[in-house]
Parts: C-alpha cells; structure tokens; sequence
C-alpha cells in the first residue's frame, strides 16, 4: 500500500536556501564532510549554545541536502520518530514520522538534544546506523531502505547529563563524534560581530565577559554564558539597549538564581564596560 | 574668652582644678549653646558637685556636655543631669565619671535623642543585670562591670550600632552569670568571645559574609585561587595593618565599611583582589639589596601603576572603583621645612598615573607621568622597566628634608594596595649564620585514629541567638562486643519476628500504580478504549492514548535511629527484670533487623555527653553497611554513661541524613529523659536548643520523631518535638512497641 500523501510529498521545503552563517573554529567542516560522504551517522557534543545546530544547517546548506530536524523530549515515542496510523472517516491513513521522510528522501535527519528521549525510542535509529540503513515499520509491514544520501546526525550536551539521561553503549558506538566548545575568544569576537552587527570593541568585552562566567563553571554555575547569550545581548546593545542594562539582561539573569554569583557578573560587567 | 564674673558666682563649685579650666569650658560652651543652654549647663555642673562624688564628675561634665548638647539639642543637659543624679543614688555611683566620660562618644556615634535616651536605658538595664543579686533582690551590691563597660562604649560605638551593642551587652550578661571576674574581662573586651560578638553585630561588609563572593570573582575574572586570611583592624590601633601577600595566603581585613561616596564594603574588597591579582600576573620579583628604601617606595608606585594600567585594558570598569578609593592629596599644600613630604609627593604622582582626569599640574609628576605613558604604550613592559622610572624620579625629586624624621602621612595611603611585600627579593637576609634544622621523628600520639571535632552551635533562648561554635561533638566507632548476643535476642523474640515478617511483606514497595493514557502500554485500557471507539464512529477525533502500563510505586526512606545512651540508661524500671540499655538493644536490633529486610537505608548512632568540650557520638552502623556481624558486635558492646546533651547529637544525625538521597527522611530519637549536662544548671537551656534543631531539620525536610522512654515525658517532650513523639509506659514492651511505630510512621 502506497499512500497518496507520501507520493505527493515535497520534500524541497527542507531544503535551506541561504548560506547560514557560520564560523569554522578548526577543520570540522572537512571531517563532517568527509564523514557525509560515507554516509557514516554523527553525533555532535557540546555545551549548549556553542553552535551545534548551526553547525548542522550550515552542512546541509554546503552538500545541498535537505535537513529534517527532530527536538527530542522525553514524552517522544517511536512512533512520533517513525509515523503512524491516522485514522480518518473512511479508515486508516499511514503518516510516515520525521526519521522515515528522512530515510525515504534522502535528507539529513538532525535528532537534537537526543538524550532528552527516553532510551527505548533512540533504539529505533539502529537499524539505520548501521550496514544495513534500513528502517523496518513493523506496523505498516513495510522495509524502508534507506534513500543513498540520507544521513542521521545527533546532538547531546554531556554538561548536563546524570545517570537516568545518558546514552546507551549500543548507542554511542554507531557515531562518529565531533566535539564542539565555545569558540575561541578572537573567532568568538568575530562570530558575535558578524551575528548582531555591532563593532568588534563590543563583541570582545561581551566575549571577555562570557569567560569570566565560564570560568565560574562547576562553582555554582552548571554552564557558562553561551555564544548565543552573547549574540543575544549584542543584539540588544544594537537596539541602543545600555550594554551594562543589556548584558545583565541577556547575560546573567537567565544563567542563575544565585545571588552571590548574580552578584559577582554584575561586577564583571562593570568592570569591563567602564560607565 | 573666660568666663564672667557672674558665671562664676553661679557656680557653686570649689574644687581648684574645676575652677581652673571653667573659663576654657565656658569659651567652648559658648561656640555651642544659647544662652538658656549656658544657664543648664551651669545648673547641671551644681547639680553634679551636690552629688558629693568629688571634682572628677564635674571636670568630665564640663568637658563634655558641650559637644554633646550640640549633636543632640541642649535639652540633652537636663536628661543626663537628671540621669546622673538617679545613678548617684544607687550602689553603682562610682561609675559617675565612666558615665559622663562615655557621653562624647555615644553623642557622636548615634547622632540621635531618641537613640541617646535608648542608650542611657541600655547603662540603666546593663547596671541592673551585672549586679549581684542575693535572694533575687536586686539594688544593694555594686556592679563590678559596669564602669569597664561604660569605657568600652566609645569604641563599641564607633563600630556597632546601637542594637548591635545592646546583643554584645545581653551576651555578655547571660554568658556569664555567678562570674564577675570573667564578666569583666569580657566587658573589657579583653575575651576571644567577647570580640567573637563584636565580630558578629559589626556593620559593614564581613570578610565572612562576602568570602564566596570574593572566591568567584578571582575564579571568574583573575583565574586565580588563592586562600584568604583575615586580619582584625580592631585591636591594631597603632599601626593599621594593609592587604599582603604570603605563602601562606591572600591577608585582608575582616571587615570593609561602605564608604561615604558610595562604594560599598564588597567592592572594595574586590579592589583589593583586581590590585592583587594584577601584581600576581604580571609583577616579576626585583633584587631589592641595591635600593634605598625611598627608591624602592618610588619603584612600588610605578609598578602599582603598571600593573593597574594593564589590569584597566582588560577591564577599563576598575578605574573608577580605584579611583574613588585613591586619596587625593593637595598639591599646594602649606609645607613645613623640618616634615618629610616623601610620602606626599609620590601619592600625587600616583594619583596622576590612575586618574587621567587629575588636575596636578607638577611640572617633575607630569614629566613622569608622561615618560609612564609612553613607556607603557610600547606594550610589553616587565616591572624591571619601571625600576629606572623609580630611581630616576627619587633623583630628581630629592629635597633635604626628605630624611626628616617626621613625615606627613595624611592622605597618602592607598587602602586597596598591598605592602608590595612579593616584588622583592633579599639576597641578604642578614648576618647570622644558617644551621639547618634538622628533621624530628613527629611525635606519637596515643590515639591515632581520631576525628577531629565537630563544631555545633546552641541556641541561647534567653538571648535569642546562637552561641557559636558552642559544643564540640567528636565521632568514635563503636568498640565490638559479641555479636552472639544480639543473635541471641533475636532469637528470643523470633515470634513477634515471624508477626513481623508478615507485615513487612506488605511494606515492601511492591504496590503497583497504573499509569493510563498511554499511547504504547502494556495492555488496553478498556474504558478509553471504548471512548475512543465512540468517537471515531461519530466522526469525531478519537484519543489515541488507550493503553496502560503499570509501574511500582517505590518507597524511598533513609532512616536514622539517634540513641540516648546517657547514664540512666542503665536504670532497670520498676517492674522489669532487664535495664532499658538491655530493652534498648532487643528493640534497637529487631528494628535494625526488619528495616534490612524492607531494604530502607538505615543509620544507628548514639550519644552521651560531658560537658559542652565533649559530646560523643557513637556510630554503630552507617546507611550503608549491611546488618551482619559487623554492626551486631557494635550493638552488643552499646554502654550507658554521662549526661544527655541532645541538640549536638541531633544536628550531626541530621546532617548526615540531610546527605542521603531519599524521598522521606526521618530520624528517629530514642531516649529516657529529657536534654541535661552537668555544666548547664538552667534545665530549659537545652531543652530549647533540641527543639532548635529539631526546627533545623524541619527546614530540611526531615521528620524527626521522639520515642520516650520516661514516665514523666509529658512535661517537656511536646516542647521539643511537637506532636512527633510517643511515649512508651511499659518500657519491657519497648521492641514491639518501636517497631510498631516505625511501621506506622513510614506506611
């Protein structure tokens, strides 16, 4: 049984158009490539907001491949991976799920945060990851081979990962892993810069003062000021925001409720953007 | 100008030395009072002379009140006056002129008459409450503190407020009661707790308060770790120590001040660290023999400025924090021949090199600022550049009088900087010969398997505070005695176990919650299902989630069971044939025994105290040892001794429960008699520290519950611990009766 929607289904609406920016910080870009081309899943690790996700975007913008990607939560089931029956007035209707468009039109299928699935849902990508790239759905009774330049890629931050949220050994062992960090601080200057459009001065105070919160890491904060805080604060500094008023804003109040901490960037902030 | 002949004649005071320095009193009373306050301030002096105490009194209230009467308003005279004549009656007038002399400097430090007449109550209260008292009646003996403390109050005044004095005064009273010797030295500031409760009730910033702050901004800004070392500014009068650095750690004041122009205590902390940390990155030590002390304080200038410039590229926000904290001194200043201005004139030269705004205009302190400048904009400097820069500026600068023994300080110190003690090396230390000290095998001790002890504080319920660090609780392990024993024991109560065994196999977390509305379940959830169904036929959008699956709703318990092991334990009760230590053991084992078979985490700890130096608290088993051998010989070794101080020993049970990952925590208290030690003769006092921490551990969510073992409970156990607690009369029944409890408690 084919269905009508599948057949009709485009899958250009995935594809990206314009070149996301991003910032290569070492040769990623040439392993990643050169894992695409032997179609080997990746996984991608890293502390939030330190250019994951834009790392994948800007992937598929360079192959020209379209990219599916999957918020995981823990409330996912397989069946919101895989598809499902719907029913509708005169019967049943066979919706395929994000994993399976991926696999049947060759698209890069992202699954970020993917620790944040429970382990029994992330079983179903195995038989993807492997020889033998297929994808059964036992319920429709049907074997999808995969599509030649599908690709699965995954993301997880090992920052904040306990016990119950951690991948299973099976798991982990059909990657390839890249690891990502915060930029360094020159590139990271540069990447605040380009994103929000403010001059370099500024993007190196925000970027000094992302450093002194990652240094307060695992001393009260579980994780430092990420690049996308920074973008954020230096995106209100454009909009004629104060910068000392900006950075408490975007910079420190979202990271902590900790008031001795609070206190200590409150400081930082004023000691590098002198009033 | 002298005083009139009429004010003379007004003055009915003979004494030769009172009569000698009126006219200067008058000259002051008149730059601060009216006329009307001239005439009280006349009245009040005869006032003081009738009270018959001698020329003292009255010389200290003319020197005095002048000042006063002017912070506070002249009806201040009338009050003291009034005030004075009260104490004069009672058995504490010697401390008249104590009193009067303490006036100046309450007036200056509360600047308020509200506050005044507080403090005149807090004299009239403190001089009650250190008095002797024989058979509760109170005004006949003399106050032995009470003229230490009026001296003490200047200098309390200058760093408490006046609450903050009066908790110093109540603690003092209350900590010593029966002890006037000790009480004196304490109000003569001369004890460690005595300065403790200063320390405590000082305003500004405590170094102790702010320390975790301090930690993170030399972690997140400086990278640096380093340890701090407080120092004390309160007992130095002579010579105010600064901020150093040594091996030994980072020295800083214990407390900062906000300051009047706004920078507040934990900020200039910070800028005493950014200083610091500045010196610790980029100073370089220098060989200081080949210096002369002048050139070598020059050097220091230039190299505090190098490092702070460097700090400011980084972050340009410390100029301003420096800059308030930076004295200004006035370059056209009255300069004496015979005064060293050393000191002066490398403070302006400082002050030009932080602040770019200064207005100096010091042709020899521009000429250097500038070579500074340019020097620095070379990048790259090390601080043997900047020697040149110091020895050449001395050079230039040096004027004869530099070598005088007197020198002008005002204005010249920098609070935030260290003593520069780290950027100089000594090739000579001195002349004596070095021996080598040679190495002693380090001594035996005894005891080497000791823990060092914990420090508990108790809650004084008269004062309404902690006394800090109060008990000392030292943590032993139980010695083994037979486990056979406790076999034995078992074995004789095996019926009630077989009873309990039945129960426990309901306990057991095994009860299984069904968890509906799930897309994927274990089985079909009939009635959803149906639903479900219903709505599709009729067209509408049926739910999908029609399974269910089940799960087993686990229990997660850590019990601590916390046994009174104090001397009457070792009572046997009337009626019965064993001791409550041997019911105790029966019970505490069975207990130990089921909670293994329920699989809860459990702790045994007991305790018994002798004195406040020395509680101990006996481990018999930890959460995680399983009941076997091990913990059974403990159990059987269990001994009744001392006294039962029981807040310290609940506080340490709960902290370790407070560490146990578990849902419910609940500590269990075993005991026959209510809190006593023989240091404590009020029985209340630890009556109400226990029920403190119990109210402690309330806050972390554990549960604590009595089980009592004394007929008479009733009279103080709801105090203590709420409506946690049973109270058992038939003690033989004490197993049974405990782990029933415990059963129902945790159900």
């Amino acid at each position: 049984m084919v269905n009508s929607m599948s057949d009709t289904f485009d899958i250009k609406q995935y594809q990206i158009t314009q070149e996301p920016f991003y910032q290569a910080q070492s040769n990623e870009v040439a392993l990643y490539k050169a894992a695409y081309a032997a179609r080997l899943p990746v996984m991608l690790k890293g502390p939030t907001g330190c250019g994951k996700s834009r790392f994948v975007e800007y992937m598929a913008w360079k192959l020209g491949k379209p990219l599916i990607t999957v918020a995981c939560n823990e409330d996912m089931t397989a069946s919101d991976l895989v598809g499902r029956y719907l029913l509708d007035a005169n019967g049943t209707r066979w919706l395929d799920g994000p994993l399976t468009l991926a696999a049947r039109y060759g698209a890069i299928c992202y699954l970020d945060e993917i620790v944040e699935a429970r382990q029994d849902t992330t079983v179903v990508i195995h038989p993807l990851t492997d020889h033998r790239r297929t994808l059964p759905l036992d319920k429709k009774g049907e074997l999808v081979r995969a599509h030649p330049d599908f690709q699965i890629v995954i993301s997880y931050n090992p920052g904040y990962q306990n016990l119950m949220k951690d991948l299973k050994q099976s798991t982990k062992q059909r990657f390839a892993g890249l690891e990502f960090d915060y930029a360094k601080s020159d590139v990271e200057i540069g990447i605040v810069s380009k994103e929000a459009g403010v001059d370099t001065d500024i993007s190196a105070k925000l970027v000094k003062i992302g450093e002194t919160a990652r240094n307060l890491k695992g001393h009260g904060l579980d994780e430092g000021i990420s690049t996308r805080l920074l973008v954020y604060a230096a995106t209100l500094i454009n909009q004629g925001i104060a910068p000392r008023d900006a950075c408490r804003m975007a910079l420190v109040r979202p990271i902590t409720d900790d008031a001795d901490i609070r206190d200590t960037l409150d400081h930082a902030i004023d000691a590098v953007f002198a009033a | 100008m002298t005083a009139t002949q009429e004010e003379r004649e007004k003055l009915k005071c003979n004494f030769k030395r009172v009569q000698s320095v009126f006219d200067g009193c008058m000259a002051d009373a008149r730059q601060h009072l009216s006329a009307a306050g001239i005439e009280a301030y006349i009245e009040g002096a005869n006032a003081i002379n009738k009270t018959g105490r001698g020329e003292e009194p009255v010389l200290v209230f003319l020197e005095e009140m002048p000042q006063v009467a002017a912070k506070l308003g002249e009806e201040v005279i009338e009050e003291v006056v009034t005030f004075t004549r009260t104490l004069a009656k009672s058995p504490n007038s010697k401390a008249i002129p104590n009193f009067l002399q303490s006036l100046g400097g309450a007036a200056r430090a509360l600047e308020s008459r509200l506050l005044f007449t507080e403090y005149l109550n807090l004299v009239v209260q403190t001089a009650i409450r250190t008095s002797p008292k024989v058979h509760g009646i109170d005004s006949m003996y003399t106050s032995e503190c009470l003229p230490d403390f009026l001296d003490s109050v200047p200098h309390l005044l200058s760093m408490l407020s006046l609450g903050g004095l009066t908790n110093w005064v109540n603690y003092g009273v209350l900590a010593y009661p029966g002890d006037p010797e000790h009480q004196r030295e304490y109000f003569q500031i001369k004890t460690a707790d005595s300065r403790a409760i200063i320390q405590r009730e000082r305003h500004g910033t405590l170094f102790s308060d702010a320390e975790r702050k301090l930690d993170l901004y030399l972690r997140g800004l400086w990278l640096h770790e380093v340890q701090f070392v407080p120092y004390s500014l309160d007992f130095d009068e002579l010579r105010k120590p600064v901020p150093y650095l040594n091996e030994q750690g980072l020295h800083l004041p214990d407390v900062f001040d906000d300051l009047p122009n706004g920078v507040r205590g934990i900020d200039r902390y910070r800028a005493v660290l950014a200083h610091l940390s500045a010196h610790r990155r980029w100073t370089t030590p220098l060989i200081a023999d080949n210096l002369s002390p002048f050139q070598r304080m020059a050097v220091e200038v230039f190299e505090d400025a190098r490092v702070e410039y460097l700090a400011l590229q980084e972050f340009p926000g410390l100029r301003s924090l420096w800059c308030k904290l930076h004295p200004i001194p006035n370059e056209n200043l009255q300069q004496d021949a015979d005064v060293s201005y050393i000191r002066h004139r490398l403070a302006i030269l400082s002050r030009a090199l932080l602040d770019p705004k200064h207005t100096y205009d010091n042709p020899l302190a521009l000429k250097y600022v500038a070579r500074f400048n340019e020097l620095m904009a070379k990048g790259n400097t090390r601080t043997s550049d900047i020697q040149l820069l110091g020895v050449q500026f001395i050079s230039e600068s040096k004027v004869p009088s530099d070598s005088s023994g007197k020198i002008y300080f005002t204005n010249t110190e920098v609070e935030y900087r260290d003593d520069n003690r780290m950027m100089w090396v000594f090739i000579e230390e001195g002349d004596e010969e070095i021996y080598e000290e040679r190495p002693r095998p380090p001594v035996e001790t005894e005891d080497d398997f000791k823990v060092p002890p914990r420090m508990y504080p108790e809650w004084d319920y008269g004062a309404e505070h902690y006394r800090p660090d109060w008990v000392s609780l030292y943590e032993h392990l139980q010695p083994k005695g037979n486990p056979a024993h406790i076999d034995q024991l078992l074995a004789k109560h095996s019926a009630l176990a077989k009873r309990l065994k039945k129960i426990i196999d309901l306990l057991k977390p095994q009860n299984k919650v069904r968890i509906r509305y799930q897309e994927e379940g274990a089985e079909l959830d009939l009635d959803v299902a149906i639903r479900s169904l219903i709505d599709f036929k009729s067209g509408a959008q049926p739910d999908f989630r029609i399974n269910m699956s089940h799960k087993n709703d686990g229990r997660s318990v850590a019990v601590s069971l916390l046994l009174d092991l104090s001397a009457s334990l070792g009572d046997k009760p009337g009626g019965c044939t064993q001791t409550k230590l041997e019911l105790s053991q029966e019970a505490v084992s069975l207990l130990a025994w089921a909670v293994d078979q329920m699989g809860d985490p459990l702790a045994i700890g007991g305790f018994h105290s002798d004195t406040r130096h020395n509680v101990r608290y006996w481990h018999f088993k930890g959460y995680n040892e399983p009941w076997g051998d091990e913990v059974k010989g403990r159990l059987a070794g269990m001994e009744a001794n001392f006294s039962t101080r029981m807040g310290a020993a609940i506080r340490h049970a709960g902290h370790y429960l407070a560490h146990q990952k578990a849902d419910k925590k609940l500590l269990l208290v075993l005991t026959d008699g209510e809190p006593a030690d023989i240091d404590t003769s009020d029985p209340k006092l630890l009556r109400e520290d226990a029920r403190i921490a119990v109210r402690e551990l309330d806050q972390q969510n554990i549960y604590t519950y009595c089980i009592n073992l004394d007929p008479r409970a009733d009279e103080y156990v709801a105090d203590i611990f709420g409506k946690h607690y049973a109270v058992i009369d038939n003690i033989a029944r004490l197993p049974e009766r405990l782990l029933q409890l415990f059963m129902s408690l945790i159900k």
